[in-house]
């Protein structure tokens, strides 16, 4: 049976994320995050395969018949901050022995293994639901935007590779293109390079190295600059009673209980025919657009400026001066509540699952890259066999099927039956 | 009267598979038919095998079945499709002489032990508490029986459409089953409509074969069956033309007279065998279709143009033939058509092909909403081995995916249903590295002989074949060579590279026992048809040591056996819409049902939980 590992806590609010190793392997794949593992308990510190150090952690010990699974088991205790989270998954899904547990593999095995009051079964089938309900939500969110549009279009061209090559297998005696490699290579060429982009991280990791951006936004001279300047415990924006001080965006990054965040203050929001000022307040909306949460400044009675996205934030300005309604830059106060508030936001969007997710991901993605290089080379070569081609296209199909859904062999018949004139 | 173990009803691919089956099992068997004449007939075009198809033929072989030995007797032409490729999607296909496929497969039904052949319409069957019993003749007398095949292709309901003309019947000229069909109905079972066409039959003497290219069969002829030796029947080349300009222009001015553009078919018909007018209409940008001039025998006349089906009325199809080169005076000597008929949704259907609401009814063939000989003749062995199994209350026979494309099929059909008429391809078997043609009989004999279905013969023969590969591949793990050597040879291959086995070095694409020859400088054993299956072993072993961990998981699920007729509403936690899935597929074990579309995880554990529940409860702990 395999060795697999998975993030067994859900949420990392209490503060520590634990992940769970199962399988024979397991003692060999936590070695690969310590010099060595305690023989039931104890406190160790972690490395990455480079030597940085990544933690210090509780480690668990569980022998074979006498863990949740029945197998050995080896749980980390890990303080849970996504970062840290992350970088052991990491670790540990680079080992090509081990792979990310699915959704309720760890409650099965428990179950076969007879480690499990069969009564506990049928409630533990409605978490896994939860949690494969919450992978594809997460993989949805993931999904929706730019990425997803990338997404698509992998699977696309992925299903036309394959129903390149296996129209060239299956009906080899029909009117199929003779020679479809040049197609495949340019096709397999394009998906490997894309995907190559974004194991590396572009978009996933990006979060998690250079945090959540959080855009405040308002009208001129409400006090976003004298809020930064609060959070962000420095005078890092300039601040004056002049409407329309800060001209351009101004990045600032912060720890905001253990999340990774960029606040951004930005041009006050206003008709303006200073043509500096409009620059900035182009970047300040744009900015903003692609920031991952929006706060709004809003002078009391008034309208936000600009169009929110549900889960945005609005509070008023300058409590010190409104009678102690909202939040004030200026004495503090209501500034614990805002950060407690988008703190929990960030968490509800990008939970420790989407960490957990993300990887699963970049796994996918790097294994598609290594079929998709063997094809690319094989193609390349010459006088490669198409079968083991087209084996290794179904593979890097499969390997990204969490991310994009299943490609069937229907799905490829159809594209055959679709551009191809088969039957004689 | 006679009391059989296993009635077939139907003498065409699937009839007779299924009667030879169940005899060599050593059933009591009775084929019933209209006439002996029609036993063995090839009803469309007059060729076996093919890619996915010809792997079928293999395994039927592979487990004593007769399709392939009798389309080897009667080859008129062999071609292995794919013999550029690798060995594992190539497949061996034949042209057959129509004649000499029906002789042999007569020969075959009338020399069987435990077979009776009985002549006339079988128009009703004898049921004794929802269980068959037997069935009833149009003549009126009876026949009893514990278990009944069903192999009656086309012939539910079947409607024939020439143009605006329809009729109902089976094949051309046959009449339809109706009252069978009728009986069916009361069954209450999930039917739905396909349909399939012909090509116009053409008189080979009005051919113009001079100006038409000639396709021969391989040099090198590769057989069916892994007892034949060599070629019988006197080979003959295939003519190749093509549609043109002209001809699309008959037809898309005709198009409203054709059947199906007419609005007169319903049925849906396969993506992969259009009719020339889908073609035209589908791909109006192709100028030019391929058409195969196939002759259906060595002494017959008769020419099946095999890529221009057709259910345009005969006037307009005589137009368009005649406009294709070769074909300016050729005659038609029988019409094409189309034809629409009821098919049986296969996940009504056991993974023995039984009825699972009918016991001791078995379905096989067309009849199950797929097409071809191969595919009818394949559904034929499975049926007719668990009828025998089950007369004689033995368990049953279940083909598995990575088996064989046979468990491919079955699983398909009674796992997913059809949505058109199923036909094989290579792509269907995700475990398609390891289903090779070539390996048939060492993936199946073995378990077929442990069935009861493989003859003597054909055992002992396999036995020595199996231990000749057995032997090489021990020789070969003790022969090393040095990269170098190898390299030398022009393998691609780093000469500094570590040293290897030969049997591992068989697995470089460009290193084949002619390497080791001139490497040993000396002959090395083996026959080369065991030369070759060693090679072909060696060439996928990385690919096939890949696919383990999936295999372990299946397997792991497959012991997961789910009961027969298992209320799966009792399940607490599954949702409605798994619920009438499950109760509509009813999978054997935990991996059917995982294959079942929408299937969750967390669906998977509640019914894994339940069946450890039952077990608990049984042995009263």
């Amino acid at each position: 049976m395999d060795t697999i590992f998975a993030l067994a806590t859900a949420q990392g609010r209490a503060g520590v994320a634990v992940i769970r190793i199962s399988g024979e392997q397991s003692d060999v794949a936590a070695r690969r995050l310590m010099d060595s593992v305690p023989p039931a308990r104890g406190v160790r510190r972690l490395f990455d395969l480079d030597g940085v150090h990544l933690d210090e952690s509780l480690i668990l010990n569980f022998p074979s018949g006498r863990s949740f699974t029945g197998e050995p088991v080896i749980e980390l205790h890990l303080h849970g901050s996504l970062a840290v989270v992350a970088a052991v998954l990491r670790v540990l899904g680079d080992d090509p022995d081990l792979r990310m547990a699915e959704a309720g593999e760890f409650t099965r095995r428990a179950m076969e293994n007879g480690k499990l009051d069969l009564a506990q079964v049928e409630g533990l089938a409605d978490l896994i639901d939860a949690e494969t309900e919450g992978q594809r939500r997460q993989a949805l969110r993931v999904l929706d935007g730019a990425l997803g549009l990338l997404a698509e279009d992998w699977r696309r061209k992925l299903l036309r590779a394959a129903a390149l090559i296996e129209a060239t297998i299956d009906f080899a005696d029909e009117d199929v293109p003779f020679d479809v490699a040049p197609e495949v290579i340019e096709l397999v060429q394009s998906v490997g390079t894309s995907l190559r982009a974004e194991a590396a991280g572009v978009i996933f990791a990006e979060r998690l190295r250079n945090g959540f951006e959080v855009a405040i936004l308002g009208s001129p001279n409400v006090g976003k600059s004298t809020l930064l300047n609060r959070l962000a415990g420095r005078e890092a924006a300039i601040t004056s009673e002049i409407a329309g001080t800060t001209r351009d965006v101004i990045e600032v990054k912060m720890d905001l209980d253990g999340l990774p965040v960029t606040l951004l203050d930005t041009a006050g929001l206003r008709e303006t025919n200073d043509v500096v000022e409009s620059i900035g307040i182009e970047r300040a909306i744009s900015r903003a657009r692609s920031a991952d949460l929006r706060v709004v400044l809003r002078e009391i009675g008034k309208e936000s400026p600009i169009e929110l996205e549900s889960g945005d934030i609005i509070v008023d300005a300058k409590a010190d001066l409104n009678g102690g309604v909202g939040v004030s830059g200026a004495t503090g106060q209501g500034v614990d509540d805002l950060i407690a508030q988008i703190t929990d936001i960030l968490r509800s969007r990008v939970g420790t699952i989407g960490v957990a997710m993300r990887e699963r991901h970049r796994i996918a993605m790097l294994q598609a890259i290594d079929y998709l290089d063997s094809v690319q080379v094989a193609l390349e070569n010459g006088g490669f066999m198409e079968d083991l081609v087209a084996e290794d296209i179904r593979s890097a199909g499969r390997s990204i099927d969490s991310l994009l859904g299943r490609i069937d062999v229907e799905d490829i018949l159809g594209e055959i039956f679709s551009s191809f004139c088969i039957g004689k | 009267m006679k009391h059989f173990d296993v009635v077939v009803i139907g003498g065409g691919h699937a009839g007779t598979e299924a009667a030879l089956a169940a005899s060599r099992m050593g059933a009591q068997t009775a084929l019933v038919t209209l006439s002996t004449e029609t036993i063995g007939v090839m009803s469309c075009n007059p060729a076996i095998g093919g890619l996915g198809k010809g792997h079928l033929v293999r395994e039927i072989d592979a487990l004593d079945g007769v399709m392939g030995r009798v389309a080897d007797a009667a080859g008129i032409q062999f071609r292995l499709l794919n013999r550029k490729k690798g060995p594992a999607v190539q497949g061996p296909r034949a042209q057959a002489d129509r004649k000499l496929y029906r002789e042999a497969m007569q020969g075959e039904i009338n020399s069987a032990e435990n077979l009776d052949v009985i002549i006339g319409e079988a128009v009703d069957l004898m049921m004794d508490e929802g269980r068959v019993v037997g069935l009833l003749l149009a003549d009126g007398s009876e026949v009893k029986a514990r278990t009944v095949i069903l192999t009656t292709g086309t012939f539910l309901r079947g409607v024939i459409h020439i143009g605006d003309v329809a009729k109902s019947g089976g094949r051309m000229g046959e009449k339809p089953s109706i009252k069978m069909a009728e009986r069916l109905d009361e069954f209450g079972l999930p039917l739905g409509r396909l349909k399939t066409g012909t090509p116009p039959r053409l008189d080979g003497r009005t051919i113009n074969w001079s100006i038409l290219e000639m396709q021969p069969g391989d040099d090198d002829p590769t057989l069916f069956s892994f007892l034949s030796k060599k070629v019988t029947a006197p080979q003959i080349s295939c003519g190749i033309t093509h549609t043109n300009e002209q001809t699309h222009e008959i037809i898309q001015k005709n198009l409203n007279r054709s059947a199906m553009y007419g609005g007169h078919i319903e049925g849906v018909g396969p993506r992969y065998c259009p009719s020339i007018e889908d073609k035209v209409v589908r791909f109006a940008d192709k100028t030019s279709h391929q058409i195969f001039l196939e002759p259906e025998g060595a002494d017959d006349y008769t020419v099946y143009p095999n890529g221009i089906s057709t259910s345009l009325p005969i006037d307009v199809q005589v137009d368009y033939v005649n406009s294709i080169v070769g074909l300016e005076s050729a005659k038609i000597l029988q019409p094409g058509y189309a034809i629409e008929y009821d098919y049986i949704d296969p996940r009504a259907l056991k993974p023995t092909l039984e009825l699972r609401d009918i016991l001791g009814l078995f379905l096989a063939g067309q009849i199950n909403g797929t097409t071809g000989y191969e595919e009818a003749a394949a559904q034929g062995l499975v049926a007719g081995l668990n009828a025998a199994r089950q007369a004689k209350q033995g368990d049953p026979i279940y083909f598995e995916r990575r088996h064989s494309y046979i468990g491919v099929m079955i699983d398909d059909l009674t796992t997913r249903g059809v949505s058109e008429p199923y036909r094989m391809f290579t792509s269907r078997a995700e475990f398609r590295l390891s289903l090779r043609a070539d390996n048939a009989d060492q993936r199946l004999t073995d378990w077929g002989r442990d069935i009861g279905c493989v003859g003597d013969d054909r055992w002992s023969s396999f036995s020595k074949k199996r231990d000749g590969i057995e032997k090489i591949r021990k020789e070969m793990a003790s022969i090393t060579f040095s990269a170098r050597q190898i390299a030398g040879l022009g393998v691609k291959l780093s000469p500094d590279g570590p040293k290897r086995t030969a049997l591992d070095a068989l697995s470089l694409n460009d290193f084949d026992f002619d390497s080791i020859e001139t490497l040993l400088g000396h002959t090395p054993m083996g026959t080369p048809d065991i030369q070759q299956q060693v090679k072909n072993d060696a060439l996928y072993a990385h690919y096939i040591a890949r696919q383990a961990k999936d295999i372990a998981a299946l397997e792991r699920d497959e012991k997961h056996v789910l009961p027969v007729d298992l209320n799966y509403a009792k399940i607490v936690g599954l949702s409605n819409e798994l619920v009438q899935k499950l109760q509509r597929v009813q999978p054997k074990d935990v991996a059917q049902a995982g294959r079942i579309d929408g299937m969750t995880p967390a669906g998977l554990m509640l019914i894994v939980a339940w069946l450890k529940r039952q077990k608990l409860a049984k042995t009263g702990s």
